[in-house]
């Protein structure tokens, strides 16, 4: 029989408060099997690790049992101690007498009984764990990225710049994302594109980059250092080494269609180019809007191509790549601006969205930068924005805190002030939230010198009266009812995810909250890896965040991926699932059970088999096994009916 | 009744020159109230100190003429200590009276102020009448 210590951690008065350590010390002394019992103040502190392996040299101990906070805290901790003394680390249980027994109960008698439970059903699995070396796995040093928005990019070029080999894949037909539509970023106010273009190039330029533009990620299969990706490009129907960009083609494209990129406010043709920096840079068709996939029906830019670049007949190309870890950076979109019918929106061309009014602000927008309103083309002399559109209104839109709209609108303010010297800007708001570096001040700043009205308070309605919109709002500061008749209304929307993202977040299976957006594997020490091993995530698709937050986060992932492709190979936990070929019927239940292909049939000896590096060891299919033939390495039928039994004696 | 805004009314003539006679700038204020939370005669305004502020970056000057805060103040100068923005609010308050004061509205004869009146006349009140309605 095992010789097992058991080691009961007080964690201060964590569980020392409600637990009576003492007794239940001396009750579970002459507990068969416990060779060694002892309690101490803090196990995981280093004294109370030399007492756990002081005590295995000196009781000849083979097993440990520490009872203390959860084994998603210290179990690691632990594991390592007795790698130290050559003990294998599957030989430690963890009893959770803190979280599953102290923090919920105050009966100090009743507590200690049921912590007296816990530890013996621990003992009692121990008694016939194996002991296991981990599995491993080759690596694959490639890494896929999906999106090529500024986290895309970064982490990408971080990665690049380590040496190992990149996927960057897009939907749309360049990179950019949003940040390339901006027009100055807060709060230093640098030109987006000024600062976003060089690494635009370079993703272009970097020899370890591959980039898949206009392309969408189909699926992904396998695990962590061994995935496979299907990628479908979609046709641009434009040959990239063929086009000149002579741009011949756009001016006898008869079709006129809202540009994405000018958020609906100017034109594109069904042949364009996004921007004018677009990477890569080629022309496109969308195939939506062209005529020309009826060939009676139109050709007029393939006749004007002279180099012949375009060829209607296009498919889509699918290309499979092997990769060992994947970041998703697949942004975000505005709220539905739809949504907010009550201030106007749809139903009054200068009511506008932060991102349309970026577009006016931009010297790449339909207005060159000047500022002129979509209506009339006046300049507007009064401009009311509206924080919190869409956010932090938890009955009605979006329940969280969108970060960035109280810093765009205030950095929206500045630059039509800039722009407009005579003109007055006015700020509904319900708090300001300038939380970043410089941010404060440059809220400040723009107050002070510019003269930007903050109103404290919502605005309850909007109409229009000759060409002014009645813009009625509280400031509650005052208790005033402000009237304002307004030129332009912007409304500050919230963000959320990506929308088009939604469809491949949930072909990876990846984990999303309630609203959405990726969950990381823990909300402040882990915050950049997803807990499906492999995938990290980076940029706004993991929550709302800013331009230096969603590069850094970026920085972080591609960090992350660093570290693991710095590795040999993959090391794998030998927890997995089991068959016992003697009792499988090949029923192949197990198959169509397993959430991670890690479940086949030899169609040799009729029996299912376990590919141990898929199996994360979930005990899915050992549920569901009608014969009892699948069981679970160090969690067996046996071991789980001898921790039942200890209940049974009640 | 909304209280009706536009660019004229932000920056009127009177916002103006309160600014020029204070040497202050009204939207550096943020509304933080340390001004009126450390005001000894608070109690007996009708606007209280960060209102006059905020009023003043609403341009609402007509309200700030007229009030009686003005006249309370005693300059103390509490305000304008305590200030993290740096504002001299007693400054401001200075130069609402300053531009009462210039209408010139009047002649003030100290003799025939009736003791009742004198009670209940805030010094500062007083004080600068004399300065300007008895010459």
């Amino acid at each position: 029989m095992k010789r097992i210590g058991v080691f009961i951690c007080h964690c201060g008065i964590n569980i020392k408060g409600t637990i009576d350590v003492e007794k239940l010390t001396e009750e579970l002394a002459e507990y068969p099997g416990v060779a060694y019992i002892e309690n101490y103040i803090f196990m995981c502190s280093e004294p109370g690790q030399k007492l756990i392996r002081d005590t295995i040299v000196e009781h000849k101990l083979d097993g440990v049992v520490v009872a203390a906070c959860s084994p998603t805290l210290h179990e690691t901790t632990f594991q390592d101690a007795l790698d130290e003394m050559n003990i294998n680390r599957h030989q430690l249980e963890i009893a959770n007498i803190r979280e599953q027994c102290s923090w919920v109960h105050d009966d100090i008698e009743e507590a200690t009984r049921k912590a007296n439970l816990i530890i013996k059903t621990a003992v009692e699995k121990l008694k016939l764990n194996e002991s296991l070396i981990p599995i491993s796995a080759p690596l694959t040093k490639r890494v896929l990225i999906i999106g090529g928005g500024i986290a895309g990019i970064q982490a990408a070029l971080d990665i690049a710049d380590g040496g190992y080999e990149v996927i960057l894949v897009e939907k749309e037909p360049s990179i950019g994302g949003h940040m390339i539509q901006l027009s100055e970023t807060f709060p230093t106010l640098d030109c987006s594109q000024c600062i976003m273009t060089p690494k635009m190039v370079a993703v272009n330029k970097h020899k370890n980059i591959k980039l898949f533009a206009n392309s969408e990620v189909e699926s992904i299969e396998g695990f962590v250092g061994n995935f496979k990706v299907n990628i479908k490009r979609k046709p641009q129907y434009v040959d990239p080494d063929k086009c000149t960009i002579c741009d011949d083609c756009t001016p006898v494209c008869p079709v006129v269609v809202p540009s994405e990129y000018d958020e609906g406010m100017s034109w594109r043709k069904a042949i364009y180019i996004p921007f004018p920096q677009s990477i890569p840079a080629t022309f496109t068709i969308d195939t939506e809007n062209c005529l020309g996939f009826n060939p009676i029906a139109c050709t007029k830019c393939s006749d004007a191509c002279e180099p012949d670049a375009i060829d209607y007949d296009k498919k889509p190309e699918y290309f499979e790549e092997e990769i060992g870890a994947v970041i998703v950076a697949t942004g975000f979109d505005l709220y539905p601006v739809e949504n907010m019918a009550e201030y106007g929106y749809g139903k009054y061309p200068d009511v506008l969205d932060g991102l349309q009014f970026e577009r006016i602000l931009s010297a790449t927008g339909p207005t060159g930068g000047e500022m002129h309103r979509p209506s009339d083309g006046k300049v507007p002399k009064e401009i009311v924005f509206i924080q919190c559109s869409g956010s932090r209104d938890p009955e009605r839109h979006l329940p969280y805190c969108s970060r960035i709209c109280c810093m765009y609108t205030i950095k929206h303010a500045k630059l039509y002030k800039h722009k407009v010297h005579d003109g007055q800007p006015y700020i509904f708001y319900i708090d300001i939230r300038s939380g970043g570096k410089r941010y404060e001040e440059f809220v400040q700043q723009a107050v002070s010198e510019d003269g930007i009205v903050y109103f404290r308070g919502k605005v309850a309605r909007i109409y229009k009266e000759a060409d002014k919109m009645i813009v009625h709002g509280i400031d509650t500061l005052t208790s005033k009812k402000i009237e304002i008749k307004a030129d332009m209304v912007v409304l500050a929307m919230g963000i959320k995810p990506n929308n088009s993202a939604e469809k491949v977040i949930s072909n990876l299976k990846l984990n999303t909250d309630e609203n959405g957006f990726l969950i990381e594997a823990h909300p402040k020490l882990r915050p950049v890896e997803s807990l499906q091993s492999g995938f990290y995530l980076a940029g706004t698709a993991q929550g709302p965040k800013d331009i230096p937050d969603t590069v850094s986060q970026a920085s972080a992932a591609a960090a992350k991926v660093l570290a693991l492709l710095s590795n040999d190979e993959i090391s794998h936990s030998p927890i997995v699932a089991i068959v016992n070929e003697e009792l499988c019927s090949g029923c192949g239940i197990c198959v169509s059970t397993c959430p991670y292909g890690a479940r086949e049939l030899d169609e040799i000896k009729k029996i299912a088999t376990v590919n141990d590096v898929l199996c994360e060891g979930c005990g899915a299919c050992i549920s569901v096994c009608p014969s009892s033939a699948a069981q679970q390495k160090n969690l067996t039928d046996e071991q789980i009916l001898n921790m039942v039994k200890i209940y049974s004696y009640l | 009744m909304s209280y009706e805004i536009s660019r004229n009314i932000v920056r009127n003539e009177l916002v103006g020159k309160i600014e020029e006679l204070s040497g202050q700038n009204v939207f550096d204020c943020y509304q933080c109230g340390t001004c009126s939370a450390g005001c000894p005669v608070v109690e007996y305004m009708d606007i209280m100190p960060n209102q006059v502020m905020r009023l003043a970056q609403f341009g609402a000057t007509e309200d700030l003429i007229n009030s009686k805060t003005i006249w309370i103040c005693s300059a103390c100068l509490q305000c304008s200590t305590r200030c993290p923005k740096g504002i001299e609010v007693a400054k401001v308050m200075e130069a609402l009276r300053s531009i009462n004061l210039r209408k010139r509205v009047g002649t003030l004869d100290p003799n025939k102020i009736e003791t009742e009146d004198l009670k209940d006349l805030p010094p500062i009140a007083l004080v600068g009448a004399f300065r300007k309605l008895t010459g």
